[in-house]
């Protein structure tokens, strides 16, 4: 049930749903893209980014949220942590633990390393849970791993690092194979075959899912398997500073316990870092998809250590974030469900912008239709949507079609007696994904020696925009190699001596600068929601 | 949000606080000042770190949900359950069988379910918990599978069994085997992983990663694009 100006447009989009089964908008070409991207798409609001002042990146042009983070304040005092008896002593130290970083650490012990995790919330608390469409690997007979790559340069808008997407299209059949020798149930038909999808600027149906609760099936089968192999996980214990040795290469961590507040040390041989995404921190004031610990902290922890970051300027905005009801606002509403085979109309029961456009083009298209064009919807509270018209699916795929692909969704919204299977939803972007990141090669490994990194926290395999069903398999494939690579690391260099010099260094840097005084405590670790009221204040 | 939403009494932890009507139970709290550590993951209903219990001023019987998706309610009464300690079993997987008895053998305790269907109640993502448990003691992993599929891994259910149990570890043991021994495998995946470890796709992909980057862009405008809506469904 929608507030009644609400229903009323309702009967629009219903009453032109009809002709718009027969014919969908072509989908655009180059020239239109660039335009449609370059006057709508957050990313290219030069006002919201500045360049960074230090560090490797200096100069480069960076939202201006995740430059305060990059030229933050240390939450150590390099002078008197004492680091000469470390808490754990181990050859891979894994620093965050969602897709990633489990298949990493996976990895690095069935290698011969001794591993620790550590991660700032539960072990799987991570971005990968919320993941729902699916991952591309492209096995079927019609499909190859080069018009995989063809998909993902396209949609990265041909910046993607092409040795990355190389390794990342190869490597993907092997892991669906791995994940389901681990017990990932897929969506299947009785003779084995993989049901495919296809998705947001995929060219062949390539998109295997588990339900639209593909990454929590992923995230829940790896977190069992972690427990299995005993491989000692600390949780709520974040990293707030990375550990180098004199000759800078990686050679650990301090972490802190969120609850007692206590620093611990961890001397390593190799770390990969795996720290995810940023959506906590609201460029640009937009509501996020992304889970609360999203808060950039590994690209803060890599920085300071001297690794190379690249594409930080590129964001991706989920174009189907929910806007009503209020209590789910920017949540994610799949790409499944234009996958499916829903469009997007706006106020006049229109037909906007193909629904198979990736997702630059659809966010960015939603955005003009709702500023400059004023096509769009307004809810109770405000916020600006245009209908996504779910009800298609079951015209087209059959009655039931929602129930069993969605299902999800269909709860999700059952709460506040919505029955997407009979009415459309209401949209809006929202902050979703991070396009770039850590500098990494082949292996995971960044401009740091000893220093390797893997999923969202990483740049140059999406290029400028990544695609559906992407990062859930770039989560395993280069978490599986960082892991790899990190073991042969550790367990090929004498462990090296953990030291905080570069943290001396980065202050004079920034005092050098010139950015002394109100900087921010880096990393940010959590966002902070409480109500700020001049009624009271906190105990620092 | 806006301060002239209407306010509604809750009760956090016994404390009196007024809150705007249509918050969740998670942003409610955010908004009475409780900067949450433990309790709190996707925020969307996907991960089960917020599970909570609540009840009602003038209505005493126990509810469960999950924070992030739940909306406030006047006179609710909340706390939060930063951790719920359950029984789980350590196996590796290659190493099992996928027959009757494995989810028995794992777990020897579910024979002691008297079927109270508590769990049922207890679950937010309302899955028939009793009826995948009994399945469980019967042996049959499939429906176990199936019926469990939708599982967040909150910990409710364990959390109020009487006989302490873990249905929702039972169940992810029981998807594991299904997955792993029992669905049927897609012999077109391993054709594809004995062909990339040939070699066969190598050519194609050099002559793309070499190609220029106008070369490429036309390449990719040219591509045949599939239909999407071919795939025949069950």
């Amino acid at each position: 049930m929608y507030p009644p100006d609400l229903e009323e447009n309702l009967r629009l989009v219903e009453a032109t749903r009809p002709g718009r089964l027969k014919r969908h908008i072509p989908r655009l070409n180059a020239e239109q893209k660039q335009e449609l991207l370059r006057s709508y798409h957050p990313d290219y609001k030069a006002d919201t980014m500045r360049s960074l002042k230090l560090g490797p990146n200096k100069g480069d042009a960076t939202p201006v949220e995740l430059a305060d983070l990059l030229e933050g304040a240390s939450r150590l005092d390099p002078d008197t942590l004492n680091l000469a008896d470390p808490d754990y002593d181990v050859d891979v130290l894994v620093i965050g633990c969602g897709g990633a970083g489990a298949s990493a650490a996976l990895l690095a012990q069935e290698n011969g390393a001794s591993v620790l995790v550590t991660t700032k919330l539960r072990l799987g608390d991570a971005n990968t849970v919320g993941a729902q469409a699916g991952t591309q690997a492209a096995d079927r007979p019609e499909d190859s791993p080069a018009t995989h790559y063809l998909d993902t340069m396209g949609g990265g808008h041909f910046d993607n690092i092409p040795e990355l997407v190389e390794v990342l299209v190869k490597d993907a059949p092997s892991v669906i194979r791995w994940l389901e020798k681990l017990g990932v149930n897929w969506d299947k038909a009785p003779d084995g075959t993989l049901f495919e999808l296809s998705g947001g600027g995929t060219s062949k149906r390539r998109l295997h899912s588990a339900r639209d609760y593909t990454g929590l099936e992923e995230m829940r089968v790896l977190r069992d398997e972690l427990r299995n192999r005993k491989i000692e996980t600390l949780e709520f214990m974040p990293a707030i500073e990375l550990l180098l040795d004199d000759a800078g290469r990686a050679a650990g961590a301090v972490l802190l316990n969120l609850e007692t507040e206590e620093l611990i040390v961890v001397r390593a041989g190799a770390v990969v870092l795996a720290t995810g995404g940023i959506g906590r921190l609201h460029l640009q004031g937009f509501p996020t998809t992304n889970h609360y610990g999203a808060t950039a902290d590994g690209l803060v922890l890599a920085y300071r250590a001297g690794a190379r970051l690249i594409f930080i300027d590129t964001m991706q905005y989920h174009p189907t974030g929910a806007v009503y009801p209020l209590q789910i606002l920017g949540q994610l509403v799949t790409e499944k469900v234009r996958t499916l085979g829903a469009q997007l109309v706006n106020n006049q029961g229109e037909e906007f912008i193909n629904h198979l456009e990736p997702r630059d083009i659809v966010a960015s298209a939603i955005i003009r239709e709702c500023g400059e064009r004023r096509s769009g919807l307004t809810t109770p509270s405000g916020e600006a949507g245009v209908w996504l018209d779910s009800p298609m699916i079951d015209i087209i795929r059959g009655a039931g079609t929602v129930a069993r692909e969605l299902p999800a969704m269909v709860r999700q919204y059952r709460r506040y007696n919505i029955d997407i299977s009979k009415e459309p939803i209401l949209v809006y972007p929202t902050l979703h994904y991070q396009n770039g990141g850590i500098q990494i090669d082949t292996d995971g490994a960044t401009t740091v020696p000893g220093l390797y990194a893997a999923g969202e926290c990483t740049g140059g395999v999406h290029g400028r925009n990544r695609l559906i069903g992407n990062s859930t398999l770039d989560i395993f494939v280069f978490g599986r190699r960082a892991g790899t690579a990190a073991a042969a690391y550790a367990l090929g260099n004498p462990r090296a001596v953990p030291g905080l010099a570069h943290v001396r260094h980065w202050l004079e840097e920034t005092r050098g600068a010139g950015l002394n005084g109100d900087r921010p405590l880096s990393p940010r670790l959590l966002p902070s929601y409480t109500r700020q009221t001049h009624a009271y204040s906190r105990l620092k | 949000m806006s301060d002239q939403a209407k306010l509604i009494d809750i009760y956090i932890m016994g404390r009196h606080c007024r809150v705007p009507a249509g918050l969740t139970i998670l942003t409610a709290l955010e908004y009475a000042g409780y900067r949450i550590v433990r309790g709190c993951g996707c925020r969307a209903g996907f991960c089960g770190a917020c599970a909570t219990v609540y009840n009602f001023r003038n209505d005493p019987q126990l509810r469960f949900d999950l924070a992030c998706q739940k909306a406030v309610e006047p006179d609710m009464c909340l706390v939060q359950l930063p951790f719920f300690p359950a029984t789980r079993a350590g196996y590796a997987l290659e190493n099992l069988a996928p027959v009757n008895g494995t989810l028995a053998e794992l777990y020897p305790d579910i024979v002691k379910c008297f079927g109270c269907n508590t769990c049922t109640k207890a679950c937010p993502q309302e899955l028939e918990v009793m009826w995948f448990m009994s399945d469980a003691l019967r042996g049959d992993i499939k429906a176990v599978a199936e019926k469990s599929f939708d599982c967040v891994m909150c910990g409710l259910c364990a959390a109020r069994c009487p006989q302490g149990l873990a249905p929702y570890n039972v169940a992810l043991l029981a998807r594991r085997l299904y997955g792993r021994y029992l669905a049927p495998a897609s012999r077109q995946l391993d054709r594809r992983i004995e062909e990339i470890a040939r070699g066969d796709f190598d050519a194609a992909l050099e002559e793309l990663k070499k190609a220029s980057p106008d070369e490429l862009k036309q390449r990719y405008a040219e591509r045949d694009v599939e239909p999407a809506h071919d795939q025949t469904w069950e």
